[in-house]
């Protein structure tokens, strides 16, 4: 092992050694490890590129903020992730990691040509430098933005892991299991609360982890976190670990997304990769702790260049000192004690650079006794170094004057610009923050949300006292439970407290412009690139970040957003809280889609709705398309048919003898009751009080702004009952109005209604010989014209089983739709289909329906009608009862707009040649040779072949389309103007003579 | 996800049981033929749109049935009370000190 590791230290298992490859270069590390930490062991810091000018980047966190160690991971065929970050995967045998965003080696990349030519990229470059000339934009701008810019790249193949959803309900949801999270669990628990306390690291501890030395009630800090944990599962407390909370919404409902494969060698297969939970919580306690602040220099972004507190964490977690030789850079307290612990691991600390004058006079003191050379009231000015910082300039600042520099030797640069309280879950509440002008940073102000904030979280320090804090929020969340526990008190020996000052970028006696000082790491933006932006004219920070993309990386700006904020405040001279904070949004770190879709995916995705009768369909080779979530038969092609053949066919055989169909997924409503005449004639167009029992008529149904809603045949079966059927895709939604109606408008109605459409499977049997096929199996029912005319409904027997009769007919074809119960949809329709063979029946789908009835004028709503349709429009007038003195729509339809002259009516068109069929959605025009724009005056709303008119036909929209019969329009295409004749929407047996028997 | 109490079932249940159904309290005329183009338009299209309390309502579509009306602040999506469509309209002033 290389002498990085320090021997014994850390919580990794040194006697359980691990190999995977970085690169395809075999690297050991131990159990409990991440990528980063087994890299820098192995004294690797390279380990990838950055976004847009490819300088060569480290990790600068031990953490989930890490917005520069982003790498591509394999676990095997088909699961490839890229952009996961280094610091948090940990490793197993045979993981292949792979760094990103070089080409062609890490160490010498062809992109890193962006970093000499940097002017170029300035902030808002995109909307600058690839403007001109337009034709550039296709051809060279965007390719070269594709493949220069971005992370790693996406899976080609599909993701063969499944992913799962779970609900929770909880008293108290603790997110964050550090010293304050841990505290407020356990006073939650000890009152009797149901608790479940969540951390995205694969153990509880949090910052504890990265402080050995500390100790909690007389006990060292880690053998106090063992006791803690056992303490909390023997309560019952739901500890999950690698669960990061990634949203917070809306009445305490938390999203977790639990990690559960990736850290496994050899997963089980049937553990899902990864669980979302959607959790609601009575109370929340937010405990996430603090995330340290990078300093801003020239040069802050080498490898090598990292924060003291992570080289801490590597060091007292896994064991691993990040360097030999290091120099500290700080504004913070915090970064002395990462000092000492590395020098007394063994790195000699080449000096501890604090930008404060007189450092805390305590830490001062530790310091000297180790022999470490302090130089207080200096900044950092660049460093060198192409693949790993070698060296640091470090000069004095006296006042605003920069001195001269001094040029230090290091292996490695930690810094320290002091803590951000994480907030973002906070913040997704939309509870707001207030400027802490000591500690210049954001706290929590007014509460959203019954939540609790403990801890670093809102600017505490010191383990001491974010402990008793955790402790007394856990005690206030259960106390709104009305549960009182006095809060547990703690001492802690050892303790780390302390302060710090905040910095805009460093002051530096060479050339600001040409500092490249980072401020967002992930998204290359610098210092000078957001005082470019202010001095360009973005006031607000909203503008600031957008024209910059500071903070819109993946991290979301978390170590970036203060020091940003302190350089734009700067460059508008408006004091911080005036500049105010960006917003953060979910997901707090970046998550997978697989765990949003959880179960959703393929079959899963949605339902898919099946007939009674679909499973003969698909025996006999049907072709299906989608109607709303129903399959539904399209046409069934024989022998190698084309659908247009197949369509033909079809038509043909049901116009020449009997044709059967599926029509069970028409929408049907039972409306019943003393009332139902009166609801019926209340909401429907057409007058319903003179139509008999046993009869049946079009209805149309109008919204009140006079608009075609719905239609569909309504059979009155007694005084007080109405079948009622609906448009396949428009059933939910007219049940829904009638009951607002009937619910809100006539609560005085007696009626009642039901939703019967998968209660009835629907056959239609359709052409001249359809009664022959039918009668024999009816019983109950004389079926002579006479006896059961057009437009006639019945409630007898068909085939043995009880039935609701109707003679209507959607095909200008004598027409019968029964209705079965849906068990017995498939039993009869076989019957039907075997006796009609004598009569050559034959099947067809949606397509021949929609032909059939478009030959016959027949309108389908919501395609030869948009919701901008008047019965009027559609050449429906005959089926509005005039004499009623109201009905849904009747007063809108006086509206002055819908009685204008000149709307668009519909109309037919046949094209002039005779052959060209139109396309749907075409626009028309009426003079093809206008200049562009043209004035479009319609559209064509369905066009079919026909093969009883033995030509294509169309119906269309066409502005004032009435008065334009035997006009000639045109409807221009890509490559031609196709001209069309208009005319009546009727284009077969307009008399109506097939209808009779 | 929002919480939603249905004053019919009288539970606190998920939104996604739940479907939204505009403005409340716009009461369709008893007798439309008499009222105005204008009365009419306004009937039909005109909303508050308000930024804070909002009289609206919600429809639960996957339990009861039954529509009923809310008080909901549109900028916190907090509600302040739901009750039945034919409770009287309730008054600002008073829920909004009872939310306090």
């Amino acid at each position: 092992m290389s002498s990085f590791r320090v021997s014994g230290r850390g919580r990794v298992d040194h006697t359980q050694p691990i190999q995977f490859t970085f690169d395809g270069k075999k690297i050991k590390g131990f159990k409990g490890d991440t990528v980063a930490s087994a890299l820098l062991a192995n004294g690797i810091h390279l380990m990838g590129r950055s976004f847009k000018y490819h300088r060569p980047r480290g990790a600068v966190t031990a953490g989930s903020e890490e917005p520069n160690a982003l790498v591509g991971t394999r676990r095997g065929p088909g699961r490839f992730e890229p952009n996961t970050r280094a610091t948090v995967q940990e490793i197993w045998d045979g993981l292949q990691v792979n760094s990103q965003n070089r080409y062609p080696s890490l160490s010498f990349d062809i992109g890193a040509i962006n970093d000499k030519a940097y002017m170029l990229f300035s902030a808002g470059f995109y909307y600058k430098t690839f403007m001109w000339p337009k034709s550039f934009w296709d051809k060279v701008y965007e390719p070269f933005i594709r493949a220069a810019a971005g992370l790693g790249v996406s899976p080609t193949e599909p993701d063969p892991d499944h992913y799962a959803s779970r609900y929770l309900h909880t008293d108290v949801l603790i997110i964050g299991a550090g010293p304050a999270g841990l505290a407020a669990a356990l006073s939650a628990a000890r009152a009797g609360s149901r608790v479940t306390l969540v951390d995205e690291n694969p153990e509880a501890g949090g910052s504890l982890l990265s402080e050995p030395s500390a100790q909690i009630e007389d006990m060292p800090a880690w053998d106090w976190v063992g006791k803690t944990v056992a303490e909390l599962k023997e309560l019952g407390v739901k500890l999950m670990t690698r669960t990061t909370a990634i949203g917070y919404y809306h009445q305490n409902m938390v999203g977790l997304c639990e990690k559960l494969t990736d850290h496994l060698a050899s997963p089980d297969g049937e553990t899902p990769r990864e669980r979302m939970w959607r959790v609601r919580a009575k109370q929340v306690v937010l405990a996430q702790g603090a995330l340290e602040k990078p300093l801003v220099f020239d040069g802050n972004d080498r490898p090598g260049v990292m924060l003291a507190g992570s080289a801490q964490t590597y060091l007292n977690r896994y064991g691993v000192r990040v360097g030999d030789k290091a120099v500290i850079l700080t504004s913070h307290d915090s970064a002395w004690y990462a000092a000492f612990d590395l020098a007394d691991a063994g790195t000699t600390i080449a000096a501890i650079v604090d930008t404060r004058a007189e450092p805390n006079a305590d830490l001062v003191a530790e310091a000297t006794k180790r022999g470490i050379r302090i130089m207080a009231g200096h900044t950092v000015t660049g460093t060198e170094g192409r693949l790993r910082v070698k060296s640091v300039r470090v000069n004095p600042v006296t006042g605003s004057s920069v001195g001269a520099p001094e040029v230090i030797g290091c292996d490695c640069l930690l810094m320290s610009g002091g803590w951000t309280p994480s907030l973002h879950l906070f913040s997704h509440t939309k509870g707001t923050l207030a400027w802490d002008e000591e500690r210049q940073t954001f706290l929590p102000d007014h509460k959203a949300e019954e939540c609790e904030i403990a801890g670093a979280g809102r600017g505490l320090w010191g383990i001491e006292a974010v402990l008793n804090d955790g402790a007394a929020m856990g005690a206030a969340a259960v106390k709104s439970l009305g549960k009182d526990i006095a809060p547990a008190s703690y001492t802690v020996a050892n303790d780390r407290p302390g302060t710090g000052v905040s910095h805009k970028e460093l002051p530096t006696d060479l050339d600001a412009g040409k500092a490249r000082a980072f401020v967002d790491y992930q998204n290359d933006v610098t210092a000078k690139d957001l005082r470019l932006a202010v001095r360009e004219g973005m006031r607000s920070i909203e503008h600031v970040k957008r024209y910059t993309t500071n903070g819109m990386a993946t991290d979301q700006g978390k170590m970036s957003n203060i020091n940003g904020l302190n350089i734009a405040s700067d460059a508008l001279g408006v004091p911080q809280p005036k500049v105010g904070l960006t917003t953060f949004r979910p997901p707090y770190t970046p998550t997978t889609f697989g765990a949003f879709c959880g179960y959703h995916k393929g079959s899963h995705f949605e339902v898919t709705r099946k007939t009674p009768i679909d499973s003969w369909a698909e025996e006999n080779g049907a072709a299906y398309e989608p109607v709303s979530l129903w399959r539904r038969a399209w046409y069934f092609p024989k022998d190698g048919e084309d659908m247009h053949a197949a369509v033909d066919r079809e038509c043909r055989a049901t116009r020449a003898s009997v044709g059967i169909f599926d029509a069970s997924t028409l929408g049907k409503i039972e409306v019943v009751g003393p009332d139902a005449v009166e609801f019926m004639n209340r909401m429907y167009t057409n007058p319903w009080t003179k139509l008999a029992p046993g009869r049946a008529r079009y209805g149309l149904l109008l919204g009140d702004d006079g608009f075609i809603r719905d239609d569909g045949v309504i059979g009155r079966l007694a005084d007080d009952r109405f079948h009622v059927t609906t448009t396949t895709g428009g059933a939910a939604r007219v049940l829904n109005m009638m009951e607002d109606y009937l619910q809100t408008e006539w609560p005085d109605l007696d009626v009642w209604l039901t939703s019967t459409t998968e209660q009835w499977a629907t056959i239609a049997l359709n052409g001249p010989n359809a009664r022959k096929v039918l009668e024999p199996f009816v019983e109950g029912q004389d079926m002579s014209d006479e006896a059961f005319p057009h437009m006639s409904v019945s409630e007898c027997r068909v085939g043995g089983f009880p039935a609701r009769l109707f003679r209507i007919s959607f095909t200008g074809e004598v027409g019968f739709e029964v209705n079965v119960p849906a068990h017995a949809g498939r039993a009869l329709w076989e019957m039907l289909y075997e006796a009609g063979k004598k009569y050559d029946i034959c099947p067809y789908g949606t397509e021949t329906m929609h032909v059939l009835r478009a030959e016959k004028g027949y309108i389908i709503v919501g395609q030869d009608t948009d919701g901008t349709v008047t019965p009027h429009d559609a050449g429906l007038s005959w089926a509005i009862g005039k004499m009623k003195p109201d009905f849904v729509g009747k007063r809108g339809l006086a509206r002055p707009d819908l009685v204008a002259e000149g709307r668009k009516q519909l109309i037919g068109l046949l094209t002039e040649d005779g052959k060209t069929k139109l396309e749907e959605g075409a626009q028309i025009v009426l003079d093809p040779n206008q200049p562009k724009p043209m004035k479009m005056v319609g559209h064509v709303t369905s066009s079919y072949h026909s093969d009883a008119a033995g030509r294509p036909i169309a119906m269309a929209l066409l502005e004032d389309g009435f008065n334009r019969m035997g006009e000639t329009i045109y409807i221009p295409m890509p490559d031609r103007v196709i001209k069309a004749q208009v005319t009546g929407t009727v284009f077969y047996d307009p008399e109506g003579a097939r209808l009779k028997l | 996800m929002l919480l939603i109490h249905c004053p019919y079932c009288n539970q606190t249940l998920p939104e996604a049981e739940f479907t939204y159904a505009g403005e409340a309290h716009i009461a369709r005329p008893a007798d439309p033929s008499s009222v105005s183009d204008e009365e009419w338009r306004d009937f039909l299209f005109i909303r508050t749109n308000v930024k804070g309390p909002h009289y609206e309502r919600w429809r639960h579509f996957h339990g009861c049935g039954r529509y009923f009306n809310a008080v909901r602040d549109t900028v916190s999506d907090r509600f302040l009370i739901t009750y039945k469509t034919d409770d009287p309209r309730p008054e600002l002033s008073k829920l909004l000190e009872k939310s306090k």
